[in-house]
Protein backbone atom coordinates (compact mmCIF):
# COMPACT_ATOMS: atom_id res chain seq x y z
CA UNK A 1 0.00 0.00 0.00
CA UNK A 2 1.17 3.52 -0.80
CA UNK A 3 1.14 6.39 2.20
CA UNK A 4 -2.60 7.69 1.10
CA UNK A 5 -3.60 3.92 1.31
CA UNK A 6 -2.16 2.63 4.43
CA UNK A 7 -3.20 6.00 6.06
CA UNK A 8 -6.79 5.09 5.52
CA UNK A 9 -6.78 1.85 5.89
CA UNK A 10 -5.93 2.70 9.72
CA UNK A 11 -8.59 5.08 10.06
CA UNK A 12 -10.85 2.41 9.10
CA UNK A 13 -9.54 -0.03 11.18
CA UNK A 14 -8.75 -2.61 8.00
CA UNK A 15 -5.54 -4.03 7.49
CA UNK A 16 -5.70 -3.40 3.85
CA UNK A 17 -7.41 -1.65 1.70
CA UNK A 18 -7.25 -1.00 -2.24
CA UNK A 19 -8.82 1.24 -5.02
CA UNK A 20 -12.70 1.63 -5.11
CA UNK A 21 -13.11 -0.32 -2.21
CA UNK A 22 -15.94 2.17 -0.33
CA UNK A 23 -14.71 2.46 3.39
CA UNK A 24 -15.98 4.95 6.44
CA UNK A 25 -12.81 6.74 7.63
CA UNK A 26 -12.73 7.31 11.55
CA UNK A 27 -11.46 11.35 11.05
CA UNK A 28 -8.93 12.55 13.57
CA UNK A 29 -9.31 16.50 12.77
CA UNK A 30 -12.13 18.71 11.39
CA UNK A 31 -12.08 22.10 10.58
CA UNK A 32 -15.05 24.46 9.31
CA UNK A 33 -14.77 28.12 8.98
CA UNK A 34 -16.97 31.48 8.36
CA UNK A 35 -18.25 29.80 4.96
CA UNK A 36 -18.89 25.96 5.77
CA UNK A 37 -19.44 26.78 9.61
CA UNK A 38 -22.86 28.74 9.11
CA UNK A 39 -23.62 26.03 5.88
CA UNK A 40 -23.04 23.14 8.52
CA UNK A 41 -25.41 25.34 10.95
CA UNK A 42 -27.93 25.08 8.41
CA UNK A 43 -27.33 21.67 8.20
CA UNK A 44 -27.82 21.29 11.64
CA UNK A 45 -31.18 23.29 11.49
CA UNK A 46 -32.34 20.60 8.99
CA UNK A 47 -31.62 17.78 10.68
CA UNK A 48 -33.39 19.27 14.43
CA UNK A 49 -36.34 19.58 11.93
CA UNK A 50 -36.66 15.98 11.13
CA UNK A 51 -35.68 14.92 14.48
CA UNK A 52 -31.99 13.90 14.10
CA UNK A 53 -29.83 15.28 17.17
CA UNK A 54 -27.13 17.72 17.02
CA UNK A 55 -26.94 17.93 21.22
CA UNK A 56 -23.69 16.92 20.87
CA UNK A 57 -20.53 16.75 18.63
CA UNK A 58 -18.63 13.63 18.57
CA UNK A 59 -15.46 15.28 20.15
CA UNK A 60 -14.99 19.09 20.14
CA UNK A 61 -11.61 18.94 21.24
CA UNK A 62 -10.83 17.35 17.34
CA UNK A 63 -12.94 20.52 15.90
CA UNK A 64 -11.56 23.72 14.97
CA UNK A 65 -12.55 26.89 13.50
CA UNK A 66 -10.95 29.53 11.21
CA UNK A 67 -12.25 32.75 10.06
CA UNK A 68 -11.14 33.81 7.08
CA UNK A 69 -13.24 34.57 3.62
CA UNK A 70 -15.11 37.68 4.79
CA UNK A 71 -12.85 39.18 7.88
CA UNK A 72 -12.28 41.46 8.94
CA UNK A 73 -16.53 41.16 8.37
CA UNK A 74 -16.85 42.83 5.08
CA UNK A 75 -20.63 43.53 5.53
CA UNK A 76 -23.58 43.24 7.46
CA UNK A 77 -23.96 39.92 6.43
CA UNK A 78 -20.68 38.35 7.28
CA UNK A 79 -20.52 40.11 10.55
CA UNK A 80 -23.84 38.18 11.24
CA UNK A 81 -22.37 35.04 10.02
CA UNK A 82 -18.75 35.71 12.40
CA UNK A 83 -21.38 35.91 15.30
CA UNK A 84 -23.24 32.98 14.24
CA UNK A 85 -20.07 31.14 14.13
CA UNK A 86 -18.83 32.57 17.76
CA UNK A 87 -22.31 31.76 18.72
CA UNK A 88 -21.80 27.84 18.31
CA UNK A 89 -17.86 27.07 18.81
CA UNK A 90 -19.60 28.58 22.33
CA UNK A 91 -22.66 25.90 22.03
CA UNK A 92 -20.46 23.04 21.36
CA UNK A 93 -17.34 23.43 23.64
CA UNK A 94 -14.94 24.35 20.35
CA UNK A 95 -11.94 25.73 21.89
CA UNK A 96 -9.60 26.13 19.36
CA UNK A 97 -11.46 29.10 17.16
CA UNK A 98 -9.29 31.45 16.03
CA UNK A 99 -10.96 34.85 15.77
CA UNK A 100 -9.50 37.55 14.26
CA UNK A 101 -8.75 41.04 16.34
CA UNK A 102 -7.87 38.68 19.04
CA UNK A 103 -4.22 37.51 17.79
CA UNK A 104 -3.34 34.59 15.87
CA UNK A 105 -5.83 34.09 13.37
CA UNK A 106 -5.84 33.79 8.93
CA UNK A 107 -6.27 31.28 6.48
CA UNK A 108 -7.81 28.03 7.46
CA UNK A 109 -5.13 26.12 5.50
CA UNK A 110 -2.19 28.46 6.84
CA UNK A 111 -3.41 27.52 10.02
CA UNK A 112 -3.21 23.95 9.83
CA UNK A 113 0.14 24.00 9.29
CA UNK A 114 1.66 27.22 11.32
CA UNK A 115 -0.30 25.78 14.60
CA UNK A 116 0.56 22.34 13.43
CA UNK A 117 -3.67 21.72 13.82
CA UNK A 118 -3.14 18.62 11.24
CA UNK A 119 -0.44 15.70 11.90
CA UNK A 120 1.39 13.17 9.73
CA UNK A 121 -0.45 10.15 9.46
CA UNK A 122 -4.23 11.56 10.33
CA UNK A 123 -7.31 11.94 8.31
CA UNK A 124 -7.82 15.65 8.24
CA UNK A 125 -11.23 16.85 6.58
CA UNK A 126 -12.14 20.64 5.82
CA UNK A 127 -14.89 22.39 4.73
CA UNK A 128 -12.93 23.95 1.66
CA UNK A 129 -11.66 22.35 -1.23
CA UNK A 130 -8.00 23.15 -0.73
CA UNK A 131 -7.96 21.42 2.85
CA UNK A 132 -5.83 19.52 0.33
CA UNK A 133 -2.75 21.59 1.15
CA UNK A 134 -2.16 19.98 4.32
CA UNK A 135 -0.99 16.22 3.13
CA UNK A 136 2.25 18.14 2.80
CA UNK A 137 2.76 17.52 6.53
CA UNK A 138 1.93 13.71 5.54
CA UNK A 139 -1.53 13.38 6.29
CA UNK A 140 -4.77 12.59 4.61
CA UNK A 141 -6.36 15.57 4.19
CA UNK A 142 -9.57 16.44 1.93
CA UNK A 143 -11.95 19.39 1.19
CA UNK A 144 -16.15 18.50 1.77
CA UNK A 145 -19.19 20.00 1.58
CA UNK A 146 -21.51 21.49 4.52
CA UNK A 147 -23.59 18.16 4.91
CA UNK A 148 -20.39 15.69 4.37
CA UNK A 149 -18.92 18.46 7.22
CA UNK A 150 -21.81 18.53 9.38
CA UNK A 151 -21.83 14.08 9.33
CA UNK A 152 -17.74 14.21 10.52
CA UNK A 153 -19.15 16.46 13.05
CA UNK A 154 -22.02 14.52 14.34
CA UNK A 155 -20.10 11.18 13.66
CA UNK A 156 -16.86 11.25 14.02
CA UNK A 157 -16.42 9.45 10.65
CA UNK A 158 -16.98 9.81 7.08
CA UNK A 159 -17.17 7.87 3.58
CA UNK A 160 -14.50 7.80 1.16
CA UNK A 161 -13.57 5.39 -1.91
CA UNK A 162 -10.06 4.23 -2.23
CA UNK A 163 -8.20 6.14 -4.53
CA UNK A 164 -5.55 5.41 -6.84
CA UNK A 165 -2.17 7.38 -6.54
CA UNK A 166 -0.80 9.53 -9.46
CA UNK A 167 3.02 10.03 -8.54
CA UNK A 168 5.17 12.84 -9.66
CA UNK A 169 9.04 12.69 -9.10
CA UNK A 170 11.04 16.07 -8.95
CA UNK A 171 14.38 15.38 -9.85
CA UNK A 172 17.10 17.98 -8.63
CA UNK A 173 16.41 21.06 -6.85
CA UNK A 174 14.56 24.10 -8.38
CA UNK A 175 17.03 26.93 -9.35
CA UNK A 176 16.32 30.03 -7.22
CA UNK A 177 14.50 31.95 -10.06
CA UNK A 178 11.91 29.26 -9.45
CA UNK A 179 9.13 28.64 -6.56
CA UNK A 180 6.82 25.34 -6.00
CA UNK A 181 4.24 27.61 -7.64
CA UNK A 182 6.03 27.33 -11.14
CA UNK A 183 6.10 23.53 -11.03
CA UNK A 184 2.57 22.57 -9.76
CA UNK A 185 1.55 25.15 -12.82
CA UNK A 186 3.32 22.73 -15.24
CA UNK A 187 1.90 19.71 -13.96
CA UNK A 188 -1.70 20.77 -14.10
CA UNK A 189 -1.03 22.03 -17.37
CA UNK A 190 0.72 18.85 -18.07
CA UNK A 191 -2.15 16.68 -16.65
CA UNK A 192 -5.36 19.27 -17.20
CA UNK A 193 -8.21 20.30 -14.20
CA UNK A 194 -9.70 17.31 -14.59
CA UNK A 195 -6.34 14.56 -14.68
CA UNK A 196 -6.53 13.97 -11.11
CA UNK A 197 -10.11 13.82 -10.62
CA UNK A 198 -10.75 11.41 -7.93
CA UNK A 199 -6.68 10.30 -7.90
CA UNK A 200 -4.81 11.06 -4.95
CA UNK A 201 -1.18 13.04 -5.73
CA UNK A 202 1.90 12.07 -4.47
CA UNK A 203 5.12 13.89 -4.60
CA UNK A 204 8.26 12.56 -3.96
CA UNK A 205 12.27 12.48 -5.22
CA UNK A 206 15.30 14.19 -4.55
CA UNK A 207 13.64 18.18 -5.51
CA UNK A 208 10.88 17.27 -3.12
CA UNK A 209 13.78 16.59 -0.45
CA UNK A 210 15.24 20.02 -0.99
CA UNK A 211 11.95 21.48 -0.76
CA UNK A 212 11.04 23.80 2.13
CA UNK A 213 7.83 22.54 3.80
CA UNK A 214 6.22 25.87 2.71
CA UNK A 215 6.98 24.83 -0.59
CA UNK A 216 5.21 21.65 -0.54
CA UNK A 217 2.39 22.91 1.09
CA UNK A 218 2.05 25.37 -2.26
CA UNK A 219 2.70 21.92 -4.44
CA UNK A 220 -0.70 20.05 -2.10
CA UNK A 221 -2.51 23.21 -2.53
CA UNK A 222 -3.09 23.15 -5.56
CA UNK A 223 -3.88 19.52 -6.13
CA UNK A 224 -7.36 20.67 -6.06
CA UNK A 225 -7.21 22.55 -9.14
CA UNK A 226 -6.49 19.34 -10.70
CA UNK A 227 -9.60 17.61 -9.26
CA UNK A 228 -7.22 15.53 -6.67
CA UNK A 229 -8.92 13.98 -3.58
CA UNK A 230 -5.72 14.64 -2.16
CA UNK A 231 -1.96 15.53 -2.30
CA UNK A 232 0.53 14.07 -0.09
CA UNK A 233 3.87 14.25 0.75
CA UNK A 234 5.62 11.02 3.05
CA UNK A 235 7.18 13.20 5.88
CA UNK A 236 10.89 13.71 6.53
CA UNK A 237 13.22 15.08 8.90
CA UNK A 238 12.02 19.05 7.75
CA UNK A 239 8.72 18.58 8.48
CA UNK A 240 9.73 16.71 11.79
CA UNK A 241 11.67 19.80 12.87
CA UNK A 242 8.76 22.17 11.94
CA UNK A 243 6.56 20.78 13.73
CA UNK A 244 8.13 20.55 16.92
CA UNK A 245 9.27 23.98 16.10
CA UNK A 246 5.18 24.57 16.79
CA UNK A 247 4.82 22.31 19.59
CA UNK A 248 3.93 19.09 18.05
CA UNK A 249 5.92 15.82 18.80
CA UNK A 250 3.53 13.44 19.01
CA UNK A 251 2.41 11.17 16.23
CA UNK A 252 3.06 8.37 14.12
CA UNK A 253 4.12 8.96 10.95
CA UNK A 254 3.07 6.41 7.98
CA UNK A 255 5.14 5.95 4.94
CA UNK A 256 4.16 3.64 1.71
CA UNK A 257 5.24 -0.31 1.51
CA UNK A 258 8.44 -1.35 -0.75
CA UNK A 259 6.18 -2.42 -3.08
CA UNK A 260 3.22 0.56 -2.94
CA UNK A 261 1.33 0.92 -6.35
CA UNK A 262 0.98 3.95 -8.17
CA UNK A 263 -1.63 4.52 -11.25
CA UNK A 264 1.18 6.13 -12.97
CA UNK A 265 4.28 7.68 -12.25
CA UNK A 266 5.42 11.23 -13.88
CA UNK A 267 9.20 12.90 -13.97
CA UNK A 268 10.60 16.30 -14.03
CA UNK A 269 13.65 17.17 -14.36
CA UNK A 270 14.16 20.64 -11.99
CA UNK A 271 17.32 21.86 -14.34
CA UNK A 272 14.27 21.95 -17.78
CA UNK A 273 11.59 23.89 -15.45
CA UNK A 274 11.08 27.81 -16.49
CA UNK A 275 8.52 30.23 -14.47
CA UNK A 276 5.02 29.11 -15.64
CA UNK A 277 2.06 31.25 -15.55
CA UNK A 278 -1.69 30.40 -15.93
CA UNK A 279 -3.83 32.80 -18.52
CA UNK A 280 -7.25 32.95 -17.96
CA UNK A 281 -9.75 31.81 -17.05
CA UNK A 282 -8.23 27.95 -16.34
CA UNK A 283 -5.42 26.88 -13.85
CA UNK A 284 -4.37 24.67 -17.18
CA UNK A 285 -4.25 26.97 -19.50
CA UNK A 286 -0.46 27.41 -18.99
CA UNK A 287 2.36 29.50 -20.85
CA UNK A 288 6.02 29.99 -19.74
CA UNK A 289 6.19 33.58 -18.29
CA UNK A 290 8.85 34.74 -20.77
CA UNK A 291 6.45 33.36 -23.66
CA UNK A 292 3.51 36.10 -22.39
CA UNK A 293 5.87 38.41 -21.39
CA UNK A 294 4.75 41.98 -21.81
CA UNK A 295 1.03 41.68 -21.15
CA UNK A 296 -0.10 44.64 -19.26
CA UNK A 297 -1.53 44.91 -15.94
CA UNK A 298 -3.82 46.58 -13.52
CA UNK A 299 -2.79 44.38 -10.42
CA UNK A 300 -0.27 43.07 -8.70
CA UNK A 301 -2.18 40.03 -5.48
CA UNK A 302 0.14 38.50 -3.60
CA UNK A 303 -2.11 36.54 -1.10
CA UNK A 304 -3.87 33.81 0.25
CA UNK A 305 -3.28 29.98 1.17
CA UNK A 306 -1.17 29.52 -1.94
CA UNK A 307 0.44 32.80 -2.01
CA UNK A 308 0.86 34.51 1.24
CA UNK A 309 3.17 31.99 2.81
CA UNK A 310 6.62 33.62 5.01
CA UNK A 311 8.70 32.51 2.03
CA UNK A 312 6.44 33.54 -0.61
CA UNK A 313 6.65 37.30 1.02
CA UNK A 314 10.54 36.61 1.15
CA UNK A 315 10.73 35.66 -2.44
CA UNK A 316 8.65 39.03 -2.74
CA UNK A 317 10.56 41.22 -0.73
CA UNK A 318 13.42 39.99 -2.45
CA UNK A 319 12.46 41.73 -5.85
CA UNK A 320 10.79 44.63 -4.20
CA UNK A 321 13.49 45.47 -1.89
CA UNK A 322 14.71 49.09 -3.40
CA UNK A 323 12.13 49.35 -6.01
CA UNK A 324 8.77 51.28 -6.78
CA UNK A 325 5.21 49.20 -7.55
CA UNK A 326 4.02 50.75 -11.12
CA UNK A 327 0.42 49.07 -10.83
CA UNK A 328 -1.89 48.44 -7.82
CA UNK A 329 0.05 46.04 -5.62
CA UNK A 330 -1.58 44.04 -2.33
CA UNK A 331 0.42 41.89 -0.27
CA UNK A 332 -1.75 40.11 2.57
CA UNK A 333 -0.07 37.73 4.91
CA UNK A 334 -2.04 35.12 5.05
CA UNK A 335 -2.15 34.52 9.30
CA UNK A 336 -1.02 36.87 12.13
CA UNK A 337 2.15 35.17 12.66
CA UNK A 338 3.46 35.30 9.01
CA UNK A 339 2.53 38.92 9.25
CA UNK A 340 4.84 39.46 12.76
CA UNK A 341 7.58 37.52 11.60
CA UNK A 342 7.63 39.62 8.34
CA UNK A 343 7.44 42.92 10.54
CA UNK A 344 10.53 41.41 12.63
CA UNK A 345 12.72 40.77 9.26
CA UNK A 346 11.58 43.95 8.12
CA UNK A 347 9.34 42.63 4.86
CA UNK A 348 6.58 44.91 6.01
CA UNK A 349 9.00 48.47 5.68
CA UNK A 350 10.09 46.88 2.35
CA UNK A 351 6.75 46.49 1.03
CA UNK A 352 5.32 49.59 2.04
CA UNK A 353 8.53 51.27 0.64
CA UNK A 354 7.90 50.11 -2.79
CA UNK A 355 4.47 51.58 -2.35
CA UNK A 356 2.33 48.54 -1.53
CA UNK A 357 -0.67 48.22 0.44
CA UNK A 358 -0.55 46.13 3.29
CA UNK A 359 -3.76 44.30 4.36
CA UNK A 360 -4.83 41.43 7.34
CA UNK A 361 -4.85 37.85 6.20
CA UNK A 362 -7.98 37.08 4.69
CA UNK A 363 -9.25 34.82 1.75
CA UNK A 364 -10.23 38.42 0.43
CA UNK A 365 -9.86 38.94 -3.54
CA UNK A 366 -8.79 35.50 -3.82
CA UNK A 367 -12.76 34.40 -4.05
CA UNK A 368 -13.76 37.38 -5.08
CA UNK A 369 -15.05 38.32 -1.44
CA UNK A 370 -13.80 41.74 -0.43
CA UNK A 371 -10.45 43.89 -0.34
CA UNK A 372 -9.40 44.45 -3.55
CA UNK A 373 -11.80 42.70 -6.26
CA UNK A 374 -11.60 43.23 -10.07
CA UNK A 375 -13.55 45.75 -12.07
CA UNK A 376 -14.81 44.60 -15.43
CA UNK A 377 -11.69 44.40 -17.87
CA UNK A 378 -9.27 44.75 -15.08
CA UNK A 379 -6.13 42.43 -15.92
CA UNK A 380 -4.68 41.12 -12.23
CA UNK A 381 -1.14 38.83 -11.72
CA UNK A 382 -1.98 36.74 -8.76
CA UNK A 383 -0.11 34.29 -6.21
CA UNK A 384 -3.64 32.72 -5.90
CA UNK A 385 -4.89 29.05 -7.16
CA UNK A 386 -8.08 29.86 -9.57
CA UNK A 387 -8.41 32.08 -12.43
CA UNK A 388 -12.24 30.75 -13.26
CA UNK A 389 -14.48 34.16 -15.05
CA UNK A 390 -15.25 35.97 -12.28
CA UNK A 391 -13.21 34.36 -9.45
CA UNK A 392 -11.85 37.51 -8.11
CA UNK A 393 -14.66 39.95 -9.35
CA UNK A 394 -15.92 40.96 -12.32
CA UNK A 395 -16.77 38.02 -14.69
CA UNK A 396 -15.29 39.88 -17.36
CA UNK A 397 -11.99 40.37 -15.62
CA UNK A 398 -8.61 38.51 -15.66
CA UNK A 399 -6.72 36.83 -13.60
CA UNK A 400 -2.96 35.11 -14.38
CA UNK A 401 -1.89 32.80 -11.97
CA UNK A 402 2.01 33.11 -10.90
CA UNK A 403 4.84 32.45 -8.39
CA UNK A 404 5.28 35.44 -5.78
CA UNK A 405 8.74 36.14 -7.36
CA UNK A 406 6.70 37.04 -10.97
CA UNK A 407 3.97 38.59 -9.21
CA UNK A 408 6.46 41.09 -7.96
CA UNK A 409 8.81 41.52 -11.16
CA UNK A 410 5.29 42.35 -12.86
CA UNK A 411 4.27 44.78 -9.87
CA UNK A 412 7.37 46.71 -10.35
CA UNK A 413 7.09 46.85 -14.37
CA UNK A 414 3.38 46.83 -14.53
CA UNK A 415 3.79 44.39 -17.16
CA UNK A 416 4.32 40.16 -17.26
CA UNK A 417 7.71 40.00 -16.48
CA UNK A 418 9.91 36.52 -15.86
CA UNK A 419 11.89 37.39 -12.26
CA UNK A 420 15.59 37.12 -14.09
CA UNK A 421 14.51 39.53 -16.82
CA UNK A 422 14.38 42.45 -14.26
CA UNK B 1 -40.78 14.84 -17.13
CA UNK B 2 -38.59 18.01 -17.19
CA UNK B 3 -37.06 20.61 -19.55
CA UNK B 4 -33.59 20.57 -20.47
CA UNK B 5 -31.44 23.71 -20.09
CA UNK B 6 -28.11 22.99 -21.60
CA UNK B 7 -25.01 24.87 -21.84
CA UNK B 8 -22.00 23.23 -24.35
CA UNK B 9 -19.08 23.77 -22.28
CA UNK B 10 -16.56 21.53 -20.16
CA UNK B 11 -15.29 22.52 -16.85
CA UNK B 12 -18.71 24.90 -15.76
CA UNK B 13 -17.11 25.70 -12.10
CA UNK B 14 -18.24 26.64 -8.91
CA UNK B 15 -17.69 30.16 -9.56
CA UNK B 16 -19.84 30.04 -12.37
CA UNK B 17 -22.65 28.25 -10.40
CA UNK B 18 -22.57 30.63 -7.84
CA UNK B 19 -20.11 33.19 -7.43
CA UNK B 20 -17.83 33.31 -4.38
CA UNK B 21 -19.08 37.23 -3.56
CA UNK B 22 -22.77 35.18 -2.57
CA UNK B 23 -20.94 32.19 -0.19
CA UNK B 24 -21.66 34.75 2.67
CA UNK B 25 -25.56 33.70 1.82
CA UNK B 26 -26.73 30.43 3.85
CA UNK B 27 -30.81 31.15 2.99
CA UNK B 28 -31.64 28.87 0.10
CA UNK B 29 -34.02 30.87 -1.94
CA UNK B 30 -31.64 33.75 -2.08
CA UNK B 31 -28.58 31.61 -2.85
CA UNK B 32 -30.92 29.97 -5.51
CA UNK B 33 -31.63 33.66 -7.33
CA UNK B 34 -28.16 33.68 -8.03
CA UNK B 35 -27.61 30.36 -9.74
CA UNK B 36 -25.05 30.30 -13.06
CA UNK B 37 -25.25 34.24 -12.58
CA UNK B 38 -21.39 33.51 -13.91
CA UNK B 39 -23.14 32.31 -17.49
CA UNK B 40 -26.25 33.08 -17.87
CA UNK B 41 -28.24 35.50 -15.02
CA UNK B 42 -31.50 34.56 -16.17
CA UNK B 43 -31.45 31.14 -15.28
CA UNK B 44 -33.25 31.33 -12.20
CA UNK B 45 -36.15 32.46 -13.89
CA UNK B 46 -35.65 29.92 -16.92
CA UNK B 47 -36.13 26.65 -14.43
CA UNK B 48 -39.24 25.02 -13.73
CA UNK B 49 -39.53 22.35 -10.99
CA UNK B 50 -38.01 19.00 -11.99
CA UNK B 51 -35.74 20.28 -15.00
CA UNK B 52 -32.19 19.11 -16.26
CA UNK B 53 -29.23 20.88 -16.69
CA UNK B 54 -27.18 19.35 -19.39
CA UNK B 55 -23.12 19.93 -19.77
CA UNK B 56 -19.95 18.74 -20.74
CA UNK B 57 -16.82 17.28 -18.60
CA UNK B 58 -15.96 17.89 -15.06
CA UNK B 59 -18.98 19.94 -14.39
CA UNK B 60 -18.72 21.30 -10.73
CA UNK B 61 -15.15 22.00 -10.58
CA UNK B 62 -13.21 24.08 -8.12
CA UNK B 63 -14.99 24.91 -4.89
CA UNK B 64 -16.28 22.90 -2.19
CA UNK B 65 -19.25 24.92 -1.49
CA UNK B 66 -22.57 23.50 -1.15
CA UNK B 67 -23.82 26.37 -2.37
CA UNK B 68 -23.40 25.00 -6.21
CA UNK B 69 -25.85 22.14 -5.84
CA UNK B 70 -28.04 24.02 -3.36
CA UNK B 71 -28.35 26.87 -5.70
CA UNK B 72 -29.16 24.70 -8.71
CA UNK B 73 -31.45 22.60 -6.85
CA UNK B 74 -33.26 25.65 -4.46
CA UNK B 75 -34.23 26.58 -8.62
CA UNK B 76 -36.06 23.36 -9.38
CA UNK B 77 -33.01 21.21 -10.95
CA UNK B 78 -33.96 17.65 -10.46
CA UNK B 79 -30.42 16.89 -11.76
CA UNK B 80 -27.19 17.77 -13.79
CA UNK B 81 -26.57 15.43 -16.69
CA UNK B 82 -22.84 15.52 -17.73
CA UNK B 83 -19.62 13.74 -19.24
CA UNK B 84 -18.27 13.74 -16.55
CA UNK B 85 -18.09 15.69 -12.29
CA UNK B 86 -15.88 17.18 -10.30
CA UNK B 87 -15.55 15.26 -7.22
CA UNK B 88 -16.89 17.40 -4.51
CA UNK B 89 -19.64 18.66 -6.36
CA UNK B 90 -20.58 15.16 -7.24
CA UNK B 91 -20.07 14.21 -3.22
CA UNK B 92 -22.09 17.44 -2.09
CA UNK B 93 -25.26 16.51 -4.69
CA UNK B 94 -25.39 13.08 -3.26
CA UNK B 95 -24.95 13.44 0.24
CA UNK B 96 -27.06 16.06 1.17
CA UNK B 97 -29.94 14.54 -1.25
CA UNK B 98 -30.11 18.01 -3.36
CA UNK B 99 -29.99 16.51 -6.93
CA UNK B 100 -28.91 13.64 -9.30
CA UNK B 101 -25.29 14.10 -10.64
CA UNK B 102 -26.33 11.31 -14.18
CA UNK B 103 -23.11 10.85 -15.80
CA UNK B 104 -23.55 10.06 -19.35
CA UNK B 105 -20.95 9.35 -22.71
CA UNK B 106 -19.94 12.14 -25.12
CA UNK B 107 -22.13 10.74 -27.73
CA UNK B 108 -25.72 11.08 -25.27
CA UNK B 109 -24.35 14.39 -24.19
CA UNK B 110 -24.52 15.86 -28.08
CA UNK B 111 -27.62 14.15 -28.82
CA UNK B 112 -29.44 16.07 -25.79
CA UNK B 113 -30.38 19.50 -26.72
CA UNK B 114 -31.57 22.38 -25.13
CA UNK B 115 -35.55 22.40 -24.55
CA UNK B 116 -35.65 18.79 -24.60
CA UNK B 117 -38.15 16.77 -22.72
CA UNK B 118 -37.07 14.01 -20.60
CA UNK B 119 -37.56 11.74 -18.03
CA UNK B 120 -35.17 9.53 -15.84
CA UNK B 121 -35.44 5.97 -14.51
CA UNK B 122 -32.53 5.00 -12.35
CA UNK B 123 -33.79 1.28 -11.96
CA UNK B 124 -33.06 0.98 -16.20
CA UNK B 125 -30.26 3.60 -15.94
CA UNK B 126 -32.26 5.20 -18.34
CA UNK B 127 -32.93 8.70 -20.19
CA UNK B 128 -35.85 8.82 -22.12
CA UNK B 129 -35.81 11.37 -24.43
CA UNK B 130 -39.82 12.05 -25.49
CA UNK B 131 -39.46 15.00 -27.78
CA UNK B 132 -36.76 12.98 -29.89
CA UNK B 133 -38.69 9.64 -28.81
CA UNK B 134 -35.13 8.45 -28.18
CA UNK B 135 -33.53 6.45 -24.97
CA UNK B 136 -29.76 6.60 -23.80
CA UNK B 137 -28.04 4.88 -21.42
CA UNK B 138 -26.85 6.76 -18.52
CA UNK B 139 -23.81 5.58 -16.35
CA UNK B 140 -25.44 3.27 -13.05
CA UNK B 141 -24.71 4.88 -9.80
CA UNK B 142 -21.67 3.41 -8.05
CA UNK B 143 -23.52 0.87 -5.24
CA UNK B 144 -22.63 3.39 -2.15
CA UNK B 145 -24.35 6.03 -4.06
CA UNK B 146 -27.54 4.39 -5.10
CA UNK B 147 -27.56 3.49 -1.50
CA UNK B 148 -27.32 7.25 -0.17
CA UNK B 149 -29.53 8.43 -3.26
CA UNK B 150 -32.23 6.23 -2.19
CA UNK B 151 -31.96 7.07 1.25
CA UNK B 152 -32.60 10.57 0.38
CA UNK B 153 -28.84 11.64 1.66
CA UNK B 154 -25.87 10.52 3.76
CA UNK B 155 -27.92 11.38 7.10
CA UNK B 156 -30.50 9.19 6.20
CA UNK B 157 -28.70 6.59 4.51
CA UNK B 158 -27.57 3.66 7.44
CA UNK B 159 -24.46 1.91 6.73
CA UNK B 160 -24.12 -1.70 6.54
Amino acid sequence: MNITEKILARASGKSSVAPDDIIFANVDKAMIHDVSGPGVIKVFEKLQKQGISTDRLWNSSKVWVAEDHFVPSAEKISAENIVKLTKFTKQYGIEKHFKYGMGQYGICHTLSHEEAMVLPGEVYVGGDSHTNTTGALGAFACGLGHTDVAYVLLNGRIWFKIPETLYFKLNGKLPDHMMAKDLILKIIGDIGTEGAAYYAMQFGGSGISEMSVESRLTLCNMTTEAGAKNGIIEPDQKIFDYLSQRGATKYTPVYGDADAEYAKVYEYEASELEPTIAKPYSPENIATVRDIAGVELDKSYIGSCTGAKYEDLEAAAKILKGRQVKIRTEVLPAAISIYKRAMENGLIKIFLDAGVTVGPPTCGACCGAHMGVLAKDEICISTTNRNFPGRMGHVESQTYLASPLVAAASAVTGKITDPRDL
Amino acid sequence: MGKVIKYEKDNIDTDVILPGQYLKLHDYDEIAKHAMEGIDPNFHSKVQKGDFLVAGRNFGCGSSREHAPIALSQCGIKGVIAVTFARIFYRNAVDGGFLLPIEVDEETYKKISDGDQIEIDISKNQIKNLTKNQIYSMKPFSEIVAKIIEAGGLFKYKPD
